[in-house]
């Protein structure tokens, strides 16, 4: 086991903890940026697909996980991205420019919903994301002079610095430059008073307040970082499937980014990472487990939603943390190991809280 | 000149008078205590000082400026921090994490430095650490540095919410029952920090207490508070053999 023994201040402020992390994670860089002269195209295409969803996943995490404001309409946010993007590069802007342009534009949208939305909390927020998710859903159906409507809208082959980057591969690396971008910014955030502003959000509100937290702004920087970040995944994501079709950005793929977060775990920029693995791997496996399954299960529809839906259920019973708490978990027992205690990582009960002031 | 004051303060639920024409001065550098039975308005008053309600009537003065008015967000930065009856701590973040969210109103830096983390974020990040540790220092809580409060038993909490507030470097320290929940040792060693803080940082306090040992320890002046109305008003002793008083605990002729 480690023990970091901490002799300044500025240990706290890095993003390694210590040069153990450094090496790993630089070897971890190697490895993903040789994986497509190893690996064929399908699992390319998959990893950059788990990559444009982990940079989704960020955006929810910021906002679920870190402030506390569950959404239900980032799909809209994705699809704001990518319809934007693509219909920019279908006017022969750049891709390095039309890709900021995108996030930037689709966090206009994010300040748009936080604004209204900021004295909801908990499943009243919920709803009106998800109207708003579906808003935007009708949108992209319906104003088909500008989205190509049900007619779908093929996305432009874009360049960066006249190199195509339609193929799997192009996309590969796209997403991963973008998804190591915003994961730095994200660390930065979270280590700035911003961060914790967020989190004090998330905790106790009339602390926070008491602390001196503006609630409102900084409720809606969630939602205009989260829609950013998510806006940038969306133009992505236009790379990666190629043809827009406007039913494509439905409550289900909102679904599915807030199970990267509950799966993955709550609160932290791993789990993000470890939740989109899952949320992207999950259909993989059953495509290809289908034949397998006794009485025709694999052939029964909506064998994929209920599955993930059993798995969001069964994770936020038994194992709040997600898959990075039971990593940690992992990691305790080995270290600790023989010495690890049943009560370790089991919290006090909480005490009551203040009654809700207002 | 005094640091706070309150002129003639009432607030109204409905057809409750929670706090009626309620008028008290502190002056700098005092422990000034507010006791009374439960319900009496207590909280309340440090709802409407900390602004998150809003007096119907009366004015709220701070070192000679009218803070009726002022959101709740900007009372900290004003130097007016306070704790709460039933801690509202960050459960889910580390005590440091806690302490540094109380150096929130000293932080100047803006948006975009903060998503690069610039070499002044990081200065500054630095200062407030600084700060912070001072503070861990100041209560004793170096072995908790890393701990989450979730994990923190309740005693410790308690301090913990202290620390925060003093993170904020107030003027003015409101604490809503520092002792609540605490055992008897805890309550003297509550004490012995208040008279510290007073005594060595200099801060004024206004606690709303229901134990008369620690209010008798510490307190220079006493108001005792009944149905949102005050009943008397002095040192300690004088407040406790008040017959106004004695008759609003206890009850009947006095």
């Amino acid at each position: 086991m480690r023990y970091l023994f901490k002799t300044d201040y500025r240990q706290d402020l890095t993003i390694w903890r210590h040069r153990g992390d450094l090496f790993w994670y630089g070897l971890l860089c190697i490895a993903l940026l040789a994986i497509p002269f190893v690996l064929g195209e399908f699992y390319v295409g998959e990893l950059g697909g788990v990559f444009i969803f982990a940079v989704a996943g960020v955006g929810m995490m910021l906002l679920a996980g870190y402030t506390g404001l569950i959404s239900l309409g980032n799909a809209a946010f994705l699809g704001i991205g990518a319809y934007t993007n693509s219909i920019l590069l279908a006017h022969g802007v750049p891709l390095l420019i039309s890709l900021p342009a995108s996030g930037l534009f689709t966090g206009l949208f994010g300040i748009a919903i936080g604004l209204p939305t900021l004295r909801m909390s908990g499943l009243y927020l919920a709803i009106a994301t998800l109207a708003f998710g579906s808003i935007v859903g009708t949108v992209f159906q319906k104003w088909d002079a500008v989205t190509g409507g049900f007619d779908g809208f093929p996305v432009p082959e874009p360049y960066i610095f006249g190199i195509p980057i339609q193929s799997a591969t192009g996309v590969y690396y796209l997403s991963l430059a973008v998804l190591v971008i915003v994961l730095w910014l994200s660390a930065n955030l979270l280590r700035t008073p911003l961060g914790r502003a967020m989190v004090a959000i998330r905790d106790s509100e009339i602390s926070a307040q008491s602390m001196g937290i503006h609630l409102a702004r900084y409720k809606t920087f969630a939602f205009a970082i989260s829609a950013f970040i998510t806006g940038l995944a969306g133009a992505l994501f236009a790379h990666y499937v190629r043809f827009l079709a406007p039913d494509a950005f439905d409550v289900l793929l909102s679904v599915q980014f807030v199970t990267i977060v509950f799966v993955g775990g709550l609160g932290s920029l791993h789990g993000v990472i470890y939740g989109a693995l899952f949320v992207r791997l999950l259909p993989q496996f059953i495509a290809i487990i289908r034949d397998e399954l006794p009485f025709g299960i694999g052939r029964m529809p909506g064998l994929e939603p209920s599955l993930f839906g059993l798995v969001l259920v069964l994770v936020i019973l038994f194992e709040p943390g997600g898959i990075y708490g039971r990593w940690i978990k992992i990691k305790h027992w080995f270290q600790a190991y023989p010495l690890k205690r049943r009560s370790s990582f089991r919290r006090q009960k909480s005490y009551a809280r203040s009654e809700r002031l207002r | 000149m005094n640091l706070f004051r309150a002129e003639d303060i009432a607030i109204r639920f409905g057809g409750i008078r929670a706090v009626d024409a309620v008028s008290f001065d502190v002056q700098p550098g005092e422990v000034f205590s507010i006791i009374g039975p439960n319900g009496a308005g207590k909280t309340t008053i440090f709802n409407l000082i900390s602004r998150i309600y809003t007096p119907t009537s009366g004015r709220l003065i701070f070192q000679d400026k009218d803070i009726t008015n002022v959101p709740p967000h900007r009372i900290a930065g004003l130097g007016i921090a306070r704790t709460f009856q039933n801690i509202e701590l960050f459960a889910n973040a580390t005590l440091l994490q806690n302490l540094l969210i109380g150096r929130h109103c000293h932080s100047t830096v803006g948006v975009l430095s903060e998503l690069v983390f610039t070499p002044v974020v990081r200065r500054e990040e630095l200062k407030h650490r600084e700060k912070a540790e001072e503070v861990i220092a100041f209560l004793g809580l170096e072995r908790y540095r890393d701990t989450l409060i979730a994990n923190l038993p309740y005693g410790v909490r308690k301090v913990v919410e202290l620390g925060r507030a003093l993170c904020i470097e107030p003027k003015l320290l409101l604490l809503d029952e520092p002792s609540s929940g605490l055992n008897v040792e805890e309550t003297e060693g509550m004490g012995f920090w208040i008279e510290d803080i007073k005594k060595d940082l200099g801060v004024t306090v206004i606690m709303v207490e229901h134990d008369m040992n620690l209010v008798r320890m510490v307190s220079d002046r006493v108001m005792a508070l009944n149905y949102g109305k005050v009943i008397a008003l002095g040192t300690p002793d004088e407040v406790q053999s008040h017959p106004e008083v004695v008759r609003a605990y206890i009850g009947g002729e006095a």
